[in-house]
């Protein structure tokens, strides 16, 4: 059995782990947005309001690819709607007033949530869950600021193969999620139908055409009804 | 992006991170919908990964951006982590640029 002060020092590390990368991260969104022609206010305000990584990503990918601001926006809601699920899960550790669930709310991020839903000890989970979320929260920010003004200074993104890092970053964003069947259904399906309609269809609407690809999932059996 | 855009998806991100914590107070989703969120992750960003990879507008394109995609994937298989993967991706298809790939 591993002590308390084990308990406690394995999940200041998990914490900053993840802080570093989200530090990265961070930076290489703030480049990837300036480089498709948001603003540095634009860039800045995506993370300190939407502050979800997956989703902030795709937005800026529909519009890099000329697609309309609609589609950037729905496809971000639709990445955004497991937070759903994932609220479910995590509102035993937002206990208390209204301010204090509404805030906790905006910290609600994969990481927080796993690493609280990791922690077995009831009173350790709740800290665990805030302390990940602020130090996310600002590390994250910090990192997007940082990365807008880099680019800014940058010229052309091709030239710097800047365009393949966005795909580069969904690649390792997706492989992590394709632990079971439905999903790697899902996820042939929907890349199979938006390169079918790549060609026909305006940029954006094979993204969202894609989401079909999760009902495609659905008729696989041996899912795993947990943790996304 | 338009900041009305932009507030409409903060909006919408807010309310689905708030609606479990302040208006259900942990009732469970019903099955059928949990099971679609759960997959639609996958299935949104593997589209994203085939569009940015080979559409270039509405024509398929294979060009230094697939090649440096592909070398992203070889450094994720041998267990790189994110950052590098992004950046083996980046290096890759600015080396073939300065070679002459479109």
């Amino acid at each position: 059995m591993p002590t308390n002060d084990a308990i406690r020092g394995r999940a200041a590390r998990n914490a900053l782990t993840i802080a570093a990368y989200a530090a990265v991260f961070g930076v290489s969104f703030g480049v990837l947005a300036t480089s498709a022609d948001l603003s540095v206010a634009q860039t800045c305000a995506l993370s300190l309001l939407v502050f979800a990584g997956g989703a902030q990503f795709a937005v800026v990918g529909v519009l890099a690819a000329g697609g309309a601001t609609a589609a950037a926006v729905v496809s971000g809601l639709l990445l955004n709607s497991r937070y759903l699920a994932f609220g479910m899960v995590v509102t035993p550790f937002l206990r208390g007033s209204v301010a204090r669930r509404a805030l906790g709310a905006q910290l609600l991020t994969d990481e927080s949530a796993a690493l609280a839903l990791a922690e077995p000890d009831a009173r350790e989970a709740v800290r665990t869950y805030w302390v990940t979320g602020v130090v996310l929260y600002l590390v994250w920010n910090a990192g997007t600021l940082v990365g807008a003004l880099v680019g800014e200074a940058i010229g052309d993104p091709a030239t710097l193969g800047l365009d393949a890092a966005l795909p580069a970053a969904f690649l390792a964003l997706l492989v992590p999620l394709l632990r079971d069947r439905p999903r790697r259904v899902a996820a042939l399906a929907g890349a199979g139908l938006a390169l079918l309609l790549t060609p026909v269809t305006p940029p954006g609407v094979p993204i969202l055409a894609a989401a079909l690809g999760g009902l495609a999932g659905l008729r696989v059996p041996g899912g795993t009804r947990d943790a996304r | 992006m338009s900041w009305a855009a932009l507030l409409v998806l903060a909006a919408g991100t807010y309310a689905c991170r708030a609606a479990g914590p302040l208006l259900l107070g942990g009732r469970e989703l019903p099955p059928r919908l949990d099971a679609v969120l759960g997959l639609l992750p996958a299935a949104l960003l593997a589209a994203l990964v085939a569009t940015q990879t080979f559409a270039d507008g509405t024509a398929l394109a294979l060009d230094a951006r697939a090649a440096g995609v592909a070398a992203a994937a070889v450094a994720l298989w041998r267990g790189a982590p994110f950052v590098a993967v992004v950046l083996v991706g980046t290096v890759t298809a600015a080396l073939l640029r300065l070679a002459g790939l479109p």
